[in-house]
């Protein structure tokens, strides 16, 4: 029984620190891609390659002043940015990230949370998300950030609507909500080959619920200096900043578990490894959830940003459309081939 | 076990349903309703309900509550002027209906202890997906269809309603 | 132990009363809509408990479709709302009058 609790609170350390982590380098990374982009050093100057750099910025953002706008609501003005980084952290709770060990006399399975409904539970907390959001741009009592917060509320709605039909192929060939059943549906096959169409619609919904360019309307530096967290400083926006990293990160690792194979290794099967295995599923879930995490920066610094009409006319009259034909399509052929 | 935590999401669920009628800015009214909302979805967990949990989540408090908080925003309404006054002669009226209401279901209830008996024996998965698909996609497929079809109304509705110029 | 259906249905009572004590109360649409969502939620409360009762999955499927509902009739009502403040610049129950003779 103790150990049981001890195992779950030492899972819940590890991937809470390993996405903080994940964080912070990402962070360097993106700064890194976009010198490499365009052409420049990017942060060289703190340590070796620059790779002191996000603690140096950690403790910039914490030593900073906290400000506090005067007419801002102050009640919602402080608790917004909890608001978007608690989903954010949650939501990896149920995204398998290896096969699992057998050890103290029981299987440990490299997932904090094995629920019935996984793939329900991510869009329900993930629906929760936006809220940090829209409250953190009203109560900064800011034009700016009020149309952020606007902006992106109605954006989340629409986008959410493409990501979860697009999925429900998957589900209708997996027959089951849960991560680890359709991770090891994936074995021999990655759902990738079995759904393409519903492969696109998700990337691209994806990067419009993380708020990501070419979709970041609702901080767009260049019309709204910074949307919805202009009003916030300190280690209140480094909150927003963890916050919207934390969602990209659990964002590649779910286009991994749905649509890569997950923990799986191409041509071996790793159950068969003992330890060895279980190491090897991880790395090959980092790598490939590594790639992920490469195509959101490489995107960012190559794609210009959707106008607001462009970005409500692709997720109503394009997506939408496009993931009811596969999903009718994915139902025929599973009921006529 | 179950029955404190029933208190607890009931305590809360009540309270928040207060802030929401008592709140004079809508928008603590808003966050107030999501608070009740999820309070419900884990009454709907106690009672075995876990597929209408999830979708209590992701209906009510995903999508519907962040319409609202749309429209608040977009209409800016500010706040409403003070309505819990002796002098608003509605007060009286509506504390004595409520209390009215309140009576009558407790009569209702208490009356009916005896027919009511004890519950079913649980199988444990009384709301599962499984279940709530197979009894929706084969006793109730025609009202599916129709819920289908009154959506679609709906969202086109939405859409005429809210277009500036009609032509 | 769980609680008895009693406490259920006193629950919902209480929110629907609630409920119906907001949409007397006050005077702006949108708080009155979200007091009709407030009795909507307390009477899907009753179904759930009945349907965990008598270990019959029918009051789910109906609350399912109350939702369903839900979602419409706020699309539906929130539009409705949207346009009266462009006509009228109040979102004041006691201005929404066009159809009083």
């Amino acid at each position: 029984m103790l150990i049981d609790i001890a195992i779950i609170i030492i899972k819940i350390m590890i991937v809470i620190g390993g996405i903080i982590t994940t964080v912070a380098y990402l962070i360097l990374a993106e700064r890194k891609v976009a010198g490499f982009i365009q052409e420049r050093y990017g942060p060289n100057r703190v340590g070796l390659w620059g790779l002191l750099q996000p603690i140096a910025d950690g403790v910039k953002t914490l030593l900073k002043e906290d400000i506090t706008p005067a007419r801002a609501n102050r009640i919602i003005y402080h608790l917004a940015p909890a608001m978007v980084l608690a989903p954010a952290l949650v939501t990896f709770a149920v995204v398998p990230f290896g096969s699992g060990i057998d050890a103290f006399g029981r299987h440990i399975a490299f997932q904090v949370a094995d629920i019935s409904i996984g793939i329900l539970f991510i869009f329900a907390i993930t629906s929760i998300g936006v809220y940090g959001v829209v409250l953190g741009g009203w109560s900064s009592n800011n034009k700016y950030s009020l149309l952020g917060g606007l902006r992106s509320s109605a954006q989340m709605i629409s986008y959410e609507i493409a990501l979860g039909l697009s999925v429900i192929g998957i589900l209708l060939l997996t027959g089951s909500l849960r991560l680890n059943d359709i991770v090891e549906a994936q074995i021999g096959m990655w759902n990738v080959f079995r759904q393409p169409v519903a492969f696109m619609i998700f990337l691209v919904a994806v990067f419009a619920e993380t708020n990501r360019l070419p979709f970041d309307l609702a901080e767009s530096e260049q019309e709204l200096i910074a949307g919805y967290h202009i009003e916030y400083s300190g280690f209140k926006y480094s909150m927003f900043m963890l916050g919207e990293y934390s969602n990209i990160i659990t964002a590649s690792a779910l286009i991994v578990t749905l649509f890569f194979g997950g923990w799986t290794v191409p041509f071996i099967d790793v159950t068969k490894f003992g330890y060895w295995g279980a190491f090897l599923s991880v790395v090959s879930f980092a790598v490939k959830t590594g790639f992920f995490l490469f195509l959101y920066l490489w995107v960012r610094w190559t794609l210009p940003r959707f106008r607001y009409d462009q970005l409500m006319h692709l997720g109503w009259k394009v997506l939408l459309p496009l993931a009811l034909l596969n999903l009718l399509f994915t139902a025929a052929w599973i009921t006529y081939v | 076990m179950t029955e404190s935590l029933f208190f607890i999401f009931a305590a809360m669920a009540i309270v928040s349903a207060l802030m929401v009628i008592l709140n004079r800015n809508p928008i603590y009214s808003a966050v107030s309703l999501v608070i009740t909302l999820f309070s419900l979805a884990g009454i709907f967990l106690l009672l075995e309900a876990y597929f209408l949990a999830v979708v209590q989540i992701i209906v009510y408090a995903g999508a519907i509550m962040v319409l609202f908080l749309f429209v608040i925003m977009l209409l800016n309404p500010g706040k409403e002027a003070k309505f819990l006054s002796p002098k608003n002669p509605r007060i009286f009226i509506i504390t004595l209906l409520s209390m009215a209401f309140i009576g009558m279901i407790i009569t209702l209830v208490s009356g009916s202890v005896n027919y009511i008996g004890e519950a079913a024996s649980s199988t444990g998965d009384l709301g599962t997906t499984r279940n709530i698909g197979l009894t929706l996609f084969t006793k109730y497929l025609l009202p599916f269809e129709i819920a289908s079809l009154l959506l679609l109304v709906a969202l086109v509705g939405a859409v005429l309603m809210t277009k500036r110029h009609l032509r | 132990m769980t609680p008895p259906l009693e406490y259920y249905l006193l629950f919902a009572a209480a929110l629907f009363a609630i409920g119906v004590a907001g949409v007397l109360l006050r005077r702006n649409v949108i708080i009155v809509f979200m007091s009709i969502e407030l009795m909507l939620n307390a009477v899907n409360v009753t179904f759930i408990a009945f349907s965990r009762q008598m270990n019959n999955i029918d009051g789910q499927i109906f609350v399912f479709f109350v939702m369903t509902l839900a979602a419409a009739e706020v699309a539906v009502g929130l539009a409705i709302i949207v346009a009266m403040f462009r006509n009228k610049e109040s979102i004041n129950i006691e201005d929404m009058n066009l159809l009083k003779w």
